[in-house]
């Protein structure tokens, strides 16, 4: 698959973010296809939530533009960013299911907030997507009573319910065994199968399985893009940076701090 | 010197202490504001409303009514004592129901509900913090003010004049058993001054109290969960700090109502 030709949906524009002295994001340009799933790389402290952050607008950058679906959201205020927000889904590293509400209430929150659907509907569409989710029956539990696994697929199914036209997945698979991995990584890619013009973004930290997954990759590094491309342009990259980091070693070019 | 290097410290100490209070009340003052700004417009949450209104009820009710007995009974055990030195141990009930109105009956009420609402408020929204739930509500684009907050001032706000009434009815029954069991004061005596001196001004007069101590219980409980950080230990924390600001700005803001209702009646 390539991603070249493809509409682009997410862009930054010389996007710089500076916390204290520290510049995280230094004059960062990036494209994020519409319709595919894009893997967005680094080592901690590079900045790939601050990324995420910024594609939501819950951060704004110290300089540069970030257009989504056509708008710049730069500029816009609270109540613009909040009207904004409902194109997006997100799955959060911890799921973060709100613990006091069952998992029914949980996925039917967003559709709860932003529409005015009757209870039954909502209902009925909340039994569909945890369907899709392979955890049909499940709406009466509470998070507690949850594994992790399916404290994911709930909140999967939590960001998927009011169709998003973006899902982003902030670490879907770090600190799981390879088995609820794999199966959350399947997810992803089925999720992105059944809505073609879903566009997913996801970091990772689990390079292999997430290079699998991928249309594109974004590997950021000193607040830049050091490579974007395919999977396979990763793979076969002969840049020293991309390859240290594919390697996992510390000796090398990479810089820590 | 050193006398004067320890002035110089006391004195700077003393400044930092009346600059955070100003910042904190400003920045206070500032999250009241958005939360009534926020409770103004749609939607209005009215299944959240009554959900919390049930859970401060159903939180406090018992202590509130084990607390107005006792406060009651020992209020009119004390004061009745002394009044039978000169004889009036009749108007030991109006003593006791002007006292609890006015006084007695926001202040403590105000208290048991921080501790047990409020702190539950706060542990309940700072676990909540802690744990991205809150920045998962700001993802689905709803704000954490509007729909955590507000139904909690709300509900606060209807339901603290509602305990403080029970406070005081609780309070006024035992009055009225220590009235009749220990100085031996009739029903219809104890009625009968209790009408002639309290008035409905003094019900006002504290149920006023409690409404502005259901704003300054929900919105100190949710500010100081929202600010939360770090873990387990910040939850803890978070509650601990919400529970003594709680207590002693429900004392100082009582000193301030009673001194307006007193001087500007």
């Amino acid at each position: 698959m390539n991603a070249a030709n493809d509409k682009i949906i997410i862009k930054f524009d010389k996007v710089t973010k500076i916390f204290g002295t520290f510049k995280v994001l230094d004059e960062l340009d990036l494209e994020i296809p519409e319709g595919r799933i894009t893997l967005i790389l680094g080592k901690s402290g590079e900045g790939k939530s601050v990324t995420i952050k910024h594609i939501m607008g819950l951060l704004k950058p110290n300089s540069g533009t970030v257009t989504v679906d056509g708008e710049d959201i730069t500029h816009f205020d609270e109540k613009q960013l909040r009207e904004f927000r409902k194109k997006f889904g997100m799955l959060f590293q911890q799921a973060a299911l709100f613990d006091s509400l069952s998992v029914k209430e949980n996925v039917m929150f967003p559709l709860r907030e932003h529409t005015k659907l009757s209870e039954a509907e909502m209902e009925t569409q909340v039994a569909k997507i945890l369907e899709d989710v392979g955890l049909p029956g499940l709406q009466e539990k509470m998070p507690s009573e949850l594994s992790t696994g399916e404290k994911k697929r709930v909140g999967l199914a939590r960001a998927l319910v009011h169709k998003p036209k973006i899902i982003l997945y902030d670490e879907p698979t770090t600190g799981m065994d390879p088995l609820v991995s794999d199966m959350i990584d399947k997810l992803i890619v089925e999720v992105s199968q059944r809505d073609k013009d879903l566009t997913s973004v996801v970091i990772s930290h689990d390079l292999k399985a997430a290079l699998d997954i991928a249309d594109h990759v974004v590997m950021l590094y000193k607040g830049r893009v050091q490579l974007a491309g395919t999977p396979d342009d990763f793979r076969k990259s002969s840049d020293p940076i991309i390859r240290q980091f594919f390697a996992g070693k510390v000796d090398g070019p990479m810089e820590f701090f | 010197m050193e006398s004067s290097n320890f002035i110089v410290k006391g004195i700077s100490a003393i400044g930092k202490m009346v600059k955070d209070t100003i910042g904190e009340l400003g920045s206070f003052m500032m999250f009241l504001g958005y939360a009534i700004r926020e409770a103004a417009h749609p939607p209005f949450r009215l299944r959240l409303i009554f959900q919390q209104m049930y859970f401060i009820g159903n939180e406090s009710l018992f202590i509130i009514i084990l607390s107005g007995f006792s406060i009651g009974a020992a209020v009119s055990l004390q004061v009745g004592t002394v009044f039978m030195l000169f004889g009036a141990q009749s108007m030991v009930g109006a003593a006791n129901a002007k006292s609890l109105a006015r006084e007695l009956s926001p202040l403590m009420a105000g208290f048991l509900i921080a501790g047990r609402g409020g702190a539950a408020m706060t542990a309940e929204i700072s676990t909540m913090k802690v744990n991205e739930q809150i920045d998962a509500m700001e993802a689905m684009a709803v704000d954490p003010v509007g729909y955590l907050v507000v139904p909690r001032m709300i509900a606060s706000i209807l339901m603290l004049p509602l305990l403080v009434g029970i406070f005081n009815i609780a309070g006024q029954f035992a009055s009225l058993l220590v009235a009749i069991n220990i100085f031996d004061i009739d029903m219809g005596t104890f009625f009968d001054k209790m009408l002639s001196i309290v008035t409905w001004h003094d019900v006002w007069a504290g149920l006023q109290k409690s409404f502005i101590f259901g704003v300054i219980i929900s919105v100190l409980a949710c500010r100081f969960g929202l600010n939360a950080s770090g873990g387990a230990k910040g939850v803890g924390q978070a509650t601990t700090n919400a529970v003594v600001t709680m207590l002693l700005a429900l004392l100082t803001v009582d000193f301030i109502i009673t001194y307006f209702q007193i001087v500007f009646k």
